[in-house]
């Protein structure tokens, strides 16, 4: 696989991975607007992933859909912090504001690429990412130096590495397992064959 | 013969699925229309990436087309070329008047807090400006909830893209 392939899949899986869990606050936020901010976060994200796996997809002669739900768990490619449940408020902010501080480092390097249609992309999905870091800085300051917050911040941050570091690549939780049993279920229920 | 006069008029009658006040044409999300050989190639952006009313303006951009007798050939832009600078003068008004405040300009930077949270975002209903960001997301990735403090109306501001 290329490296631009290969750099293009890490975002993917990414955004992929995190938008699902960003939808699990669906319906359950501790408020209403979290509720919609983290619904529309999750579209925003997965609507991402598409984008780049389509681009992966063409080099690779194969589709969107096989990249993001038909590969074997320990094919994908995502950091380990987008993959773990965090059903407290404080640890999900707290990866949100590790996640689009990273995002927005690696958006920026994407930007530069040589390669017009992943500058573009990343250009396009670079503003759109933009509302998710105004919604992550006020929640940032909203929460800063509350004990159970800055606890959490230190807990998830040595996982922030692996975002920029595809060294740092490739161990994944059980939790991964575990989520791709459940976004794929619909998938493998079908018969083989059966076109979307 | 069908010609791209013909076609630009046929997509400004698509309404958008989830602000069906405005076309597809008013949004600025039709890029180009070639028109070769009984062929209708049309260049498409979406608004956002994540938006779930893609496939069913791809579908119904061709069903027009087929409409015209003609074969449609839909293609899917998604670099930065569109901004929502691209809504036009008429579409700004259709969305002011049902309710949306039209997107304010793009500038060089992305929008911050501190614009988003100025009292410079204008209440579609009354006009005044005393209104505060309620949130940042709202019904559909494009919008954000605003409230009015002066006629007490909330309302949703279309997000600068």
């Amino acid at each position: 696989m290329s490296e631009r392939a290969q750099q293009l899949l890490e975002a993917a899986d990414d955004e992929l991975i995190l938008g699902w869990r960003n939808s699990e606050w669906t319906g359950i936020a501790p408020l209403l607007e979290e509720d919609v901010a983290f619904s529309s976060i999750a579209q925003n994200e997965i609507g991402h992933a598409r984008a780049l796996y389509e681009l992966v997809a063409r080099e690779l002669d194969t589709t969107a859909d096989q990249l993001a739900f038909d590969r074997p768990p320990e094919e994908y490619r995502c950091a380990p912090l987008v993959e773990v449940r965090l059903l407290d408020w404080e640890k999900t902010i707290a990866r949100h504001y590790l996640y689009e501080e990273a995002d927005s480092i690696r958006l920026e390097r994407l930007k530069q690429s040589d390669d017009p249609e992943v500058a573009g992309l990343a250009a396009k999905i670079d503003r759109e990412e933009a509302y998710h870091r105004m919604h992550a800085q006020m929640w940032f300051e909203r929460l800063e130096g509350e004990p159970r917050f800055t606890a959490a911040l230190d807990e998830l941050r040595p996982q922030a590495g692996a975002l920029l570091d595809s060294e740092q690549r490739g161990d994944h939780t059980p939790e991964l397992t575990e989520l791709w049993e459940e976004m794929t279920m619909v998938r493998r229920s079908l018969p083989a064959g059966t076109t979307w | 013969m069908v010609t791209a006069a013909q076609v630009w008029e046929a997509l400004a009658q698509i309404p958008d699925p989830e602000i069906p006040v405005v076309s597809l044409v008013d949004l600025g999300v039709v890029r180009d229309v070639e028109v070769e050989n009984g062929r209708v190639r049309v260049d498409f952006t979406p608004t956002f990436l994540g938006c779930p009313a893609l496939e069913v303006m791809r579908d119904a951009m061709a069903e027009r087309i087929r409409g015209l007798g003609a074969e449609p050939e839909i293609r899917v832009r998604t670099d930065d070329s569109w901004s929502t600078d691209l809504i036009t003068p008429e579409g700004r008004e259709k969305l002011r008047a049902a309710g949306f405040a039209p997107p304010a300009p793009r500038a060089a930077g992305a929008p911050t807090l501190v614009e988003l949270r100025s009292a410079v975002f204008r209440c579609p209903y009354c006009g005044s400006t005393d209104t505060r960001l309620e949130n940042l997301f709202g019904p559909t990735p494009c919008r954000s909830l605003r409230y009015c403090a002066s006629c007490r109306q909330p309302f949703e501001q279309f997000k600068t893209l």
